[in-house]
């Protein structure tokens, strides 16, 4: 069997390659370098001048001040910190406004607020997965505390038009959130302009290590801490400073700064080519989202009569490696709730597959990807017992 | 990804007997493409109508379904049309090394498709079988009612798999037939299923056991006897008097003469004596023998 050499890692979305340069810049604060940032003694104090540094290069690619960065675990926990803290802003306003095709990070805390006695109402999306507006406007009243909407969707890549929604929540005096872990890095962001109160973001998806992330808290937008304890971030979330990670994403994100134009032609270039290449030689295939407005690195395609899950294991078969929205691969029994909530066909449903780039992938990849997905999309057919008749 | 065993992979990759039998004996179909997985088997027997000679498929699914039917073809070609009505998803499961616990429906649905084309050879059912739909077949029991509206699970299809498969939580049931996997709408009722039939098979359980009883057979040895007697107070009537601050103590057994003793509150409250006796004595007679008789041993 024709197989890649090494894997051709088409699964960016879920997690990114560490960039090696990345890795040498980390490298010193775990070896020499380990002193605590929040020591009195020179050794462990020289490294907060580093932490630091990493707070400008974050704030840059985002357009923010230094002082509205408070670096944190993960993507998880400043959607966490930021939904929780707005709601104990003001206890008098007991709603939350989101959208259906969230990611679990913010769909399962307002589960649970709901089971709280919050009252949360979910904006639904039309086909493509463009967020129904009029409905929006109605939902965001005077007693809702906060607006969660994403600024670019995880599985379709949908960009959502968040600085116009932060204005409409804040006519209702309501605080606004976006956890933009997709979209940082790959679209350009400039808080400085906007009317956003909190931003997610995370270290992983942009190429520095997993165990790291950061929260915009705009300056004047009240924040209670998530994490109790010490003085750390100042004094608004506590725990040392996962010092090598907060470097690693420091530069990550100064790199990232670097090459977003390149993602923006080159690698949507490329995720045309995909997507075109794929659409040409596999009938039954339709692009899932709105290819109007997007994130650079992504396209979902879902293919008639098969299911994801067969495609992405034959897929591994070449070494190359992809997501799907199936319900085989999510552990659950059901299909992507994204997916869902876009109202798609059933014959559609089960036979996504995510295809999301990176900086590192080659036009050479993509064209061995095209060449193989035909045969495998042709073989799970004949296995099919639907879509013959056709 | 799931951890798949090196044959599901094979069969997978590589299934055997893919497609359809153009004039075939029987057709047996599950599931549908809302489900997200479905079956379709042809069958095709022999002159003398008794054998299957050949089986084939076609699946809509992921890489366990795909095995699963492969599998099952595998297992039912050769064999007549008794032996394959005995194939269970188990044997499916089995031919394929091992198969992850929460794709157990995978060879639920195999399993499926072969009784409903059987059905079908046999008469039981016109035109194609389908299981696990809401058919119009004739429901005297009330056992079609569908349970979880996701998957059409029927309270039919859930009872058979969990009896099958000495299925005990919800999780398994999901894990087996998908029944409570969707919105979750309907795990109340798999569990009040789970419970139902817990409670059955305990009744039965309770009356084989009295049958035998009442039959005479059973007849304890003194030293069976002792050791009930002992473990029937231990387990069964002294932690209800513990509870009220008393308790209780086995001294002596003499024939059929149980004599305890009773300590605590128990022991000084003059009227609880006598019900006292009797509960423990009515506890005994209940549980180990009839003819016991329990005598207090008195302070002092």
């Amino acid at each position: 069997m024709e197989k890649a050499d090494s894997v051709i890692y088409l699964d960016n979305n879920a997690t990114t390659k560490v960039d090696p340069a990345v890795v040498d810049v980390m490298t010193p604060f775990l070896t020499e370098w380990y002193g605590n940032a929040s020591s009195v003694h020179s050794f462990g104090g020289q490294v907060r001048q580093h932490v630091e540094k990493a707070r400008e290069q974050a704030a840059a690619l985002v357009g923010a001040r230094p002082e509205e960065i408070i670096f944190t675990s993960c993507g998880t926990e400043s959607d966490n910190a930021a939904i929780l803290s707005a709601l104990e802003n003001d206890i008098r306003r007991r709603k939350v406004v989101t959208s259906r095709v969230e990611h679990p990070a913010v769909l399962g805390l307002c589960k649970v607020l709901q089971q709280r006695g919050y009252h949360v109402e979910f904006v639904p999306v039309n086909r493509r997965g463009q967020l129904c507006m009029d409905t929006l406007v109605q939902m965001i009243t005077d007693d809702t505390a906060v607006v969660s909407i994403m600024w670019g969707n995880n599985e379709t890549g949908n960009i959502y038009p968040v600085y116009e929604i932060a204005e409409i929540a804040h006519q209702h005096g309501a605080l606004f959130h976006t956890d933009a872990v997709q979209a940082v890095g790959k679209v350009p962001i400039d808080l400085g302009r906007a009317d956003i109160d909190f931003l997610s973001l995370s270290g992983h998806k942009l190429h520095a290590p997993k165990g790291v992330g950061a929260m915009y808290v705009k300056k004047g937008t009240p924040f209670n801490q998530f994490l109790i304890g010490g003085h750390q971030e100042f004094g608004l979330r506590a725990g040392t400073e996962n010092v090598p990670g907060i470097i690693a994403l420091g530069q990550a994100m100064e790199t990232a700064g670097e090459y977003i134009e390149q993602e923006n032609t080159e690698m949507a270039r490329l995720r045309d080519r995909l997507e075109q290449g794929i659409l040409r030689t596999c009938p039954g295939a339709r692009v899932n989202g709105n290819p109007l407005s997007r994130l650079p690195n992504t396209t979902n395609i879902s293919f008639e009569y098969i299911e994801g899950e067969s495609i992405l294991l034959m897929l591994d078969q070449f070494n190359v490696a992809a997501s799907s929205g199936s319900a085989c691969t999510s552990g659950s029994l059901e299909p992507s709730h994204v997916l869902r909530a876009m109202g798609l066909a059933e014959t559609l449903l089960h036979g996504s597959v995510r295809f999301s780039l990176s900086r590192y992938n080659t036009e050479e990849e993509i064209d061995f990807v095209i060449e193989k997905m035909a045969p495998i999309i042709k073989r799970l057919r004949e296995i099919s017992p639907f879509g013959h008749d056709s | 990804m799931w951890d798949y065993s090196k044959k599901v992979m094979d069969h997978f990759l590589n299934p055997r007997n893919v497609g359809e039998i153009e004039k075939p004996d029987a057709v047996g179909e599950v599931g549908n493409l809302r489900c997200g997985d479905a079956l379709k088997l042809y069958l095709r027997l022999d002159d003398s109508k008794e054998r299957i000679e050949e089986a084939k498929f076609q699946t809509f699914g992921c890489a366990s379904a795909i095995a699963s039917a492969s599998a099952l073809t595998e297992l039912a070609a050769g064999k007549t049309v008794d032996q394959a009505a005995e194939l269970t998803n188990d044997d499916i499961a089995e031919y394929l090394g091992s198969l992850p616990e929460e794709k157990m429906h995978c060879s639920v649905m195999g399993m499926e498709a072969l009784q409903a084309a059987i059905k079908k050879l046999r008469g039981e059912s016109p035109g194609v079988a389908t299981v696990g739909d809401d058919g119009g077949e004739y429901d005297p029991e009330g056992l079609d009612r569908t349970v979880c509206y996701c998957f059409s699970v029927t309270e039919r299809k859930i009872r058979e798999v969990i009896a099958a498969n000495h299925l005990e939580n919800v999780e398994e049931v999901i894990h087996y037939t998908k029944a409570g996997g969707g919105c979750g709408g309907c795990k109340p009722d798999i569990q009040k299923l789970l419970d139902e039939m817990k409670g059955e098979r305990e009744e039965k359980a309770r009356q084989q056991a009295q049958s035998e009883e009442g039959g005479g057979k059973r007849k304890l040895t003194n030293l069976q006897k002792i050791s009930l007697i002992q473990k029937t107070i231990d387990e069964q009537i002294a932690p209800g008097l513990r509870a009220d601050g008393g308790d209780i103590e086995l001294i002596d057994i003499d024939g059929d003469r149980v004599v305890v003793k009773l300590q605590g509150a128990c022991a000084s409250c003059p009227s609880a004596h006598i019900t006292l006796k009797r509960w423990v004595e009515a506890k005994l007679r209940e549980l180990v023998d009839e003819n016991l008789t329990v005598e207090e041993e008195l302070e002092g």
